[in-house]
This record gives structure tokens, sequence and C-alpha cells, in this order.
């Protein structure tokens, strides 16, 4: 036995690698107490996760007054909070279909080395390691009425008075397209990397211009990939928070179900509804990744390459 | 506009005289992949491109199928141009080395999506790819999947696919290097019997000489992206052109003669360490200083009892020995070295036993650039 088999995580890994195919399975296994490593990690989900999701559960539904059902009574019928589910849609579900569409045709392009790729993958990548705050506050200036974007349209004639950018539903838009970009644009391309271009190559030899090659051999086999990184990119955009704030009208077109939450709990100081806020923040998450995955199952799913490679 | 659907371009490509290929040649920066590669295919003619990986065979291939653009020379189809067209224009049908085949569509689709790409009425589509199932024996698997199927069975749909388009060019890069050797064997027969069938022009690339010498009509050897010989299996099997060419054909002993003096026409005598062979010259003028190649199958058994003397003969003893059925493969040490030589009997390891050279199966060529790397080589 090599020294590194010596440490728990030596024999995990043995495990992972050849030598668990060893036991066979004619014997009842011993306790693997490498299982044992599993114990933090589980800790971890349950302590940071569970427990406050079932808090919050329980929570929802005990407020101060009134019966279990009080919160979510009050929250479908004043239109000030169940509008924020809508509200919230009509950004997260324009900016998600949006940053998916821009993906896709950059990553085709990118799949193929090119000088200056590296350079270009860094540059649209960067917005993920900036921060929701930091891209909202940058925004806030390029994007204002005095700011370097007004400036140039307006130099150049094109408008006479400055574009409202800030302050509204258009400015979260922007954030969320900014943030969630390269997101999408990452998840995509490792999908789209996994296509066996000959695939292209023999749609191309049988006739297939590029846009039916598009249509009929990598759409279908790009679907899950899409299907899996709108849920991603959709959950970001849908707990949308500081740029709704800080770029957006908090008080009416961008007030989303987050903000409500936030004013539950911390200006009302009513945990109870915040939780149900919360609460029905994830049911609506739920419910399009849903919808989303029931979808997918209807395409195709398996190797993406032409036979045996 | 008429010219730029694809099938109007396989209508009329259908029926086309050559293919001519016109000193084609691809660059990659600064290396030179395929050096003026002049060629015409005849309609119906099955053409291999053989030689070691690397060679520019592939690239000839994907220059023909338009996935890749020339560095130079064109592309004539009859007195048509196609060189500067996309590959889904010219028509040609591409079994690729991993076939290709498109993960998400059952066999049925894959065959057919030539010809929804050319519009072809649905009808008749499925009237042809039921067709073409029946040639490639695949009826039972039409709705599968392609994963669900053995490699034979992939190989199969790939070569329908290319075929029920009607191409009047079928290029097939490498089609059986993916396939063990049983399956390999089949299907090279299976190919041979399509090609009757359908009677198509075909561009093979392989590197193996069996597959080339069983299935076209005439190879093309390329070596480091130069073409090598041009000729009929018969040809290049028993005359190859050069050194290059001799070793791709099995041509398993390559010796140096320091020296070598011309008799009557082609027959001529080389010599080293004292032994004097008569062989056959190939190629041009011969030098001072030639290599000699022959196959293990030409070097026949003596019988040093009965014939003491021995013309063109070698005495030698046994070193190794491989038995492979239906003889022995023999590596026996010479004055000259060591050869191999196929013999339809037994041998043991140590034994002494004289080797017969026929006359017109040494062949000899003058030594030049290939001979050196020969003799480097060994």
């Amino acid at each position: 036995m090599t020294s590194s088999n010596q440490t728990a995580w030596g024999h995990a890994w043995g495990r992972l690698t050849g030598s668990a195919r060893r036991g066979g399975d004619d014997a009842p296994a011993p306790f693997d107490r490498t299982l044992l490593l599993l114990v933090p990690g589980i800790l971890m989900v349950v302590l940071l996760f569970v427990y406050p999701f079932a808090y919050g559960l329980v929570l929802s539904f005990t407020p101060a007054e009134g019966g279990p059902f009080k919160n979510y009574v009050e929250f479908f019928s004043q239109s000030r909070l169940w509008g924020t589910i809508f509200t919230t849609l009509w950004l997260a579900l324009p900016s998600t279909i949006l940053n998916i569409a821009l993906a896709v045709p950059i990553a085709f392009k990118m799949r193929v080395p090119f000088a200056g790729q590296r350079l270009l993958t860094t540059a649209l990548v960067v917005p993920i390691t900036l921060g929701t705050v930091l891209v909202a506050e940058g925004l806030l200036t390029y994007l204002g009425p005095q700011g370097w974007f007004n400036r140039i349209l307006m130099a150049g004639h094109l408008i006479a008075q400055p574009l409202q950018l800030t302050h509204n539903y258009w400015g979260v838009m922007l954030s969320l397209i900014i943030t969630g970009f390269p997101f999408a644009f990452l998840l995509i391309l490792s999908h789209v990397t996994g296509i066996d271009p000959s695939l292209g190559n023999a749609a191309a030899s049988l006739g297939a211009r590029p846009f039916a090659q598009f249509r009929h051999i990598y759409l279908p086999l790009l679907a899950p990939g899409l299907a899996m990184t709108f849920c991603l990119v959709f959950v970001q955009a849908f707990s949308v928070f500081p740029s709704a704030v800080l770029l957006g009208a908090p008080a009416g077109p961008t007030r989303v179900i987050s903000i409500a939450a936030y004013e539950a709990a911390f200006e009302s100081y009513d945990y109870s509804m915040a939780s149900a806020i919360a609460m029905v923040m994830g049911a609506v998450q739920l419910i399009i990744i849903v919808a989303v995955l029931v979808a997918r199952g209807r395409f195709y799913r398996g190797p993406a390459s032409g036979g045996k490679a | 506009m008429a010219r730029h659907d694809p099938s109007k371009a396989a209508a009329s490509g259908g029926n086309f005289e050559a293919l001519h290929l016109d000193r084609i040649t691809r660059r990659f920066h600064n290396m030179v992949a395929l050096n003026e590669l002049s060629l015409t295919v005849r309609r119906g003619e099955f053409i291999a491109l053989l030689g070691p990986s690397g060679c520019g065979k592939s690239t000839a291939l994907n220059c023909l199928a338009g996935l890749m653009p020339l560095s130079g020379g064109r592309i004539m189809l009859d007195d048509r141009r196609i060189d500067t067209l996309p590959p889904e224009r010219r028509g040609f049908g591409m079994v690729f080395q991993n076939y290709a085949l498109f993960p998400h569509m059952s066999v049925r689709k894959n065959i057919g999506f030539g010809l929804m790409m050319r519009n072809v009425p649905e009808k008749e589509a499925a009237r042809r790819v039921n067709e073409t199932l029946d040639l490639v024996q695949l009826q039972a698997h039409a709705d599968k999947l392609p994963g669900q199927l053995s490699g034979g069975q992939q190989q199969r749909v790939a070569i329908a696919r290319a075929i029920v388009v009607n191409p009047p060019l079928i290029l097939m890069d490498e089609p059986l290097s993916n396939l063990d050797a049983k399956l390999r064997l089949e299907m090279r027969h299976e190919i041979r019997r399509i090609h009757h069938e359908v009677q198509r022009s075909t561009i093979y690339v392989t590197h193996d000489q069996d597959e080339a010498l069983s299935l076209a009509d005439r190879i093309v050897v390329m070596q480091d992206g130069v073409v090598q010989q041009i000729g009929t299996p018969e040809q290049l099997y028993n005359a190859p052109a050069n050194l290059n060419v001799a070793r791709f054909m099995g041509y398993r002993n390559v010796i140096a003669f320091d020296a070598c003096s011309p008799l009557d026409g082609r027959r001529m005598q080389v010599h080293r360490n004292g032994v004097t062979l008569n062989a056959t010259l190939q190629g041009d003028v011969a030098g001072h200083r030639c290599t000699v190649a022959i196959r293990p199958d030409d070097l026949r058994i003596g019988d040093p009892e009965n014939d003491p003397e021995g013309a063109n003969s070698l005495d030698g003893r046994v070193i190794e020995v491989e038995y492979c059925g239906r003889d022995w493969l023999v590596d026996v040490d010479t004055a000259i070295g060591v050869l191999h030589a196929r013999i339809p009997q037994a041998a043991t390891p140590g034994q002494r036993i004289r080797l017969v050279l026929p006359a017109d199966r040494v062949l000899a060529y003058p030594q030049g650039r290939d001979a050196a790397m020969a003799v480097a080589a060994e």
C-alpha cells in the first residue's frame, strides 16, 4: 500500500479509482468507514440549508396574530405583494432568454481556436468576478444622464435628450444581462464544445447549410444544456436584489419579490411574513425549473458524438 | 441560383465523366500537408489513398469534401470548377472515420437526412431510405438510435446515409479503422459489394495496404504530402516505384548494397560483403550503389544437398520463428543481414537453412535519399 492510502482521503480515493471493484458481490460488505467522510458535508447542508429552510417554513405558518395561513392569504390578496412575482418574472425571464440567445452564437464562434480567443473569453467572463453591487454602481454612473453612454450618443447626434436608463426597468435589465451573461456563456460553451464537430461536417456534406446544421443537429443536441443553463441563470436573475434597489425604481417598476421580503423583515420586522414571501419566491422558482426540466425530458439525452471516437 | 441548389448539384453531378484534381495543395502555416496532388477519377472508379498517418491523405479528402480550403490548385467535376463551393453545395457523400452519425436521430432519420436537405418529397424519400436500408441490410434496426447499434451496424448506417442521395462521388475516411479485425474483413467485403451495386466513384482513405489492395481499382500512395505512385494494385504490389512504396507494400527486407553492375535490360547484379545477387532494376538509371527490397513471401527455401551451388541464394541461421497458421515467418541471419522470410514449413531457431531469392523479385533501387533513409532506419 502506498503512503497516501494511510490517510482517510487515500481510502476514499482508492474506492473511487479501481480498488473499489476488488470487493466483488459475494460477501456483504462490512461498514465502509470512508462513508464517514460524508458527515462534514451532510452537516453543512443540514445546518446551512435544511434547518434554515425548515425554520423559515414553520415561521411562515406562525404569524404573530391570525391563523397559520394568514401570511399567505395576505400575500395573495394584496396586489403590492403578489404583484412582485410578475414584476420579478418580467425582469428575470427576458434577461435569461436574452442572455442565452446572446451566449449561444458567441459560444459557437468560440469553440474553434482563433487569434485573440483567450483575450475575448477573459473579457466576456470578467463581469462574473465583479459582484452585483460593483456592476450596479458602475452602471449607475455609466448609464446615467451625464454618463459616457449618453454623452457618446449625444455627441454623435443620435439622441437629443439623454436616455433614461437608470432608476427604472432598463437599468436593472442591463445589470442582469451583464452579470448573467458570463454565467450563461461559460455553461453553454462547455456544452457546445462537447458536440462532435464532425457532426456538423457530416450534415454539411449531406447538403445542410449552416442554419440547417444548427437547427437539425446542434440545437437538438444542445437543448438539454440550454435547459440547465436556463434554470441556473433564471434562479440567479429571479433573486435579484442589489441592482433592483440601486439601479431600479424599488418603489415601483422594479419592486421585485426580494425587496418585498426585505421590507417585511427589516422595515416591518415581521419575520413571519418575510419567511412566507421567501417561500413563495422559492415556489415560483421551483415551478419554472420543473417546467423547464419536464420540457427537457422530451428532448434527446445522450452522448453528443457521432459514434465510436 | 440553380447551381447553388444541392439537389441540382447532385443531379448534374450524378453522371459525371471525370473528376480532375489539378495540382491541389494544402499548406498549414509553413508546413505543406498536401503537395500538388494531380489525379483524374473516372466514373465508377474506386480509388484508394494509401499512406502512413500524416502523409496528407486525409487532408486531400477533406479538401475534396470542401471541409478545408485549398491553398493551391483546383478541382474540376467535368468542366465545372467545384473547389470554391462549400461542402453542402458539392453534393458528395462522405463516410467519416468516427461515422459522425447524428446521435439524436433514428437510423431511418439519419439515412433520410440528406434527402430532407434536398427537399425530396416525403413519399419518395421514404422509398429511397427503405431501398438503402435493404442494401445495407439494416431494415431490422431502422428505428433504433445510433447508440444502440454495434460498430459494424453504425458503419453501415454511415455508408447508407452517404449513398442514399446518389452522390457523384463517395468519400470514405478510414471507415474501418474503428472495427475489430474480423469485422473489418466483413465490412471490407461489404463495401466492395455495395460499390459494385451502386457503381459510384469512391475515394477511400486508408493506411492499411490490404484494404487498399483488395478494394481499389487504383491506388495512390502518399508520403509527406507527396504522391509516391499511382497505379493498379498489381502494379504497386509487384513493382513499387520507390522504396517508400515498397515498404508500404510489404517489402520488409530492405538492404543497402555497396556496388551494382548492370547486366542486360533491367537485370543487374548487386554486391555486398562478398555476396552477389541477381536483381531487377526499378526506377531510372542505376547508380554505383543501390538498395534492394524483397518481400518475405518471395523468399523460398532452397535445398543445400541437391543444389550445392545455389543460384541467387543465401545460407543463414534461423534466429526467430513466428507461427502464422498457414505458414511460418522466420528471421534468418545471413551474410547481408537479417532477412524476414515467409516459408511453408516449420523451422526451429538455430537451424541452418538456404534462402532462394528469385531475381525478378529482388528489386533494386538506385541509391538516393530514400536509400540513405532506409539504411538509417535499420
